[in-house]
């Protein structure tokens, strides 16, 4: 389903993937999700689900592989060892199937690539885009291009953009997980209390998460077992975003903007994985990638009395630097 | 100041907890069993609880979470869970004693559930999407993103829920949805439970009443 909005909407309009329902007797909820609705000029899409899968008219052997797809982005785990190498699957961050709004719904990546990707500094198509979150959020090496593993996960996202025309690199509803401004200087010290209070219940005060009998439950959010140096959300900006559309789990919003900055400015000073663009060299490091990426983050600063990135530590896989990151002259 | 008594006290608390791992709940299953007479009439000596269609229905707490069948006493102590069968019951352990029956009912093998059974086909595969999947069009998380692999439980703050007594999880749901249960932290379930509607709260009863609890 697709559709451009061109009339004004109020600011909580609900659409059709948000309608929340009233309790029956009628009384407000306690817990409301009130998901900020559609601006004038956005464009709104509603992916279609898995059982509109079962419903349609493809073909038996691509329903098979975009059911594949669904598998991974779910539990992308089974590929633990092979390409993932810490405790995250693609749901850990793009919640609700990848289709849920703010919550970086992955089927934009379908309809607006390939296109010049700032953070890599060339044209990056759909299944590069999927290979760059393997490399730094998944702290691992992803399936070749054009793999089984690879087709399935790239049908699977553009199964989800049934129906948006594509290359209208236009203004899409419900897009990354957008944040105002802070209006006080994220402050480590309320973020502290704040992530002890509302966080570490499921992500552990120390960061690590839960296992469950050895498997990845809640993800660890720092730590050997978390996202690498070089994942998107160690930029403060996209983590306060993704604590204030999408945390606690089942109450988005709850957080307000300030805490959520303050809840990040937390966690993303702490240790990961080393960065696997490293040169050897933190600061240099840092500064080669400064302007596109980690201007917005703590790598290569000193937090908390400890010069972060400063090490070694590529956590639980054996390499540094997986395959997909490289340059693309055309030369 | 310290008195010398309460340095060693401190100092032998430390030497325990040291040893302990951090999930052990200080009980003694044999010490368990004999306190826990108070509370076989209704969960029953083997902890399988019972099924009570159109009744009040006990749960299972054989093979339960220790920290967590401890902790919810520990509300119906404090008056923070209410519930008027259980009320007199948990007034009558000691601390010690509830420990040790946490630790000896959660050492108990698992007994199955029952209830649910003339949920149709349609309504159990719709209790599997909502226990494995959600229902994010709701905003209704997947019963699993918590309660863990299989809903078989997470650590101690999430209960296994697959393979507990249909009558008891509907109970339990309801009583979140209108408020008579609130001792849930961060109202975690709260929040989900008041987006449940009746059907929603039988399909996912019944379906995980029919899962293995391990």
């Amino acid at each position: 389903m697709f559709r451009k909005i061109t009339q004004p909407l109020g600011a909580v309009v609900l659409v059709s993937l948000l309608a929340l329902p009233v309790k029956a007797e009628d009384q407000p909820l306690r817990f409301p999700v009130e998901i900020p609705g559609p601006q004038p000029g956005q464009l709104v899409h509603t992916p279609p689900t898995m059982e509109d899968l079962e419903a349609s008219n493809l073909h038996p052997e691509l329903k098979r592989t975009i059911r594949r797809g669904y598998d991974l982005f779910m539990n992308t785990q089974q590929l633990r060892g092979e390409n993932v190498f810490n405790d995250m699957n693609c749901k850990s961050c793009h919640m609700g199937e990848g289709r849920l709004p703010f919550a970086a719904p992955v089927w934009r990546a379908a309809v607006v690539l390939p296109n010049f990707r700032p953070k890599n500094q060339h044209v990056n198509n759909l299944e590069e885009r999927i290979a760059g979150c393997f490399s730094f959020s998944m702290n691992g090496t992803p399936p070749e291009y054009g793999s089984d593993n690879m087709v399935a996960l790239a049908a699977y996202h553009r199964w989800l953009a049934r129906g948006v025309p594509i290359y209208q690199l236009g203004n899409y509803y419900g897009r990354g997980y957008p944040i105002d401004e802070p209006e006080e200087e994220p402050s480590y010290t309320r973020g502290e209390a704040l992530y002890e209070e509302n966080c570490a219940i499921c992500h552990a005060s120390d960061g690590s998460g839960l296992r469950v009998d050895g498997q990845a439950h809640f993800p660890a959010v720092w730590g050997d077992l978390s996202y690498n140096w070089g994942a998107g959300i160690i930029r403060r900006f996209t983590l306060a975003g993704f604590i204030r559309n999408n945390m606690p789990l089942g109450q988005p919003y709850s957080m307000s903007v300030q805490e959520s900055w303050d809840i990040a400015e937390y966690i993303n000073s702490h240790e990961r994985p080393q960065d696997p663009r490293y040169t050897g060299d933190v600061g240099e490091t840092r500064e080669r990638y400064y302007e596109t990426f980690h201007r917005h983050g703590y790598y290569g600063t000193e937090q908390q009395g400890q010069l972060l990135g400063d090490h070694d530590n590529v956590g639980e896989k054996d390499f540094l630097r997986p395959w997909n990151l490289r340059p693309r002259t055309y030369e | 100041m310290q008195s010398l008594l309460m340095k060693i006290m401190i100092s032998s608390f430390l030497l325990v907890g040291w040893s302990l791992p951090a999930w052990a709940l200080d009980g003694d299953a044999q010490r368990g069993e004999a306190a826990a007479a108070v509370c076989s009439a209704c969960h029953q000596a083997d902890g399988s609880g019972q099924n009570i269609p159109d009744g009040e229905s006990w749960p299972r707490l054989a093979g339960m979470n220790a920290d967590y069948l401890y902790k919810q006493v520990k509300d119906f102590q404090a008056g923070t869970r209410v519930n008027a069968s259980m009320q007199p019951f948990a007034q009558m352990l000691t601390d010690q004693q509830l420990r040790d029956v946490a630790v000896y009912y959660s050492q108990l093998p698992v007994t199955p559930a029952a209830g649910g059974e003339t949920a149709s086909e349609e309504d159990l595969a719709w209790g599997e999407k909502l226990a494995t999947r959600g229902d994010w069009e709701r905003y209704i998380v997947p019963c699993s993103s918590c309660h863990g692999p299989g809903n078989q439980g997470a650590g101690q703050h999430f209960p296994g829920i697959a393979g507990q007594h249909a009558g008891y999880l509907a109970q339990q749901l309801r009583a979140w949805q209108n408020g008579d249960r609130d001792n849930d932290p961060q109202h975690l379930m709260a929040a989900i439970a008041e987006r449940m509607n009746e059907r929603d709260i039988q399909a996912v009863s019944a379906w995980l009443a029919q899962q293995p609890a391990n």
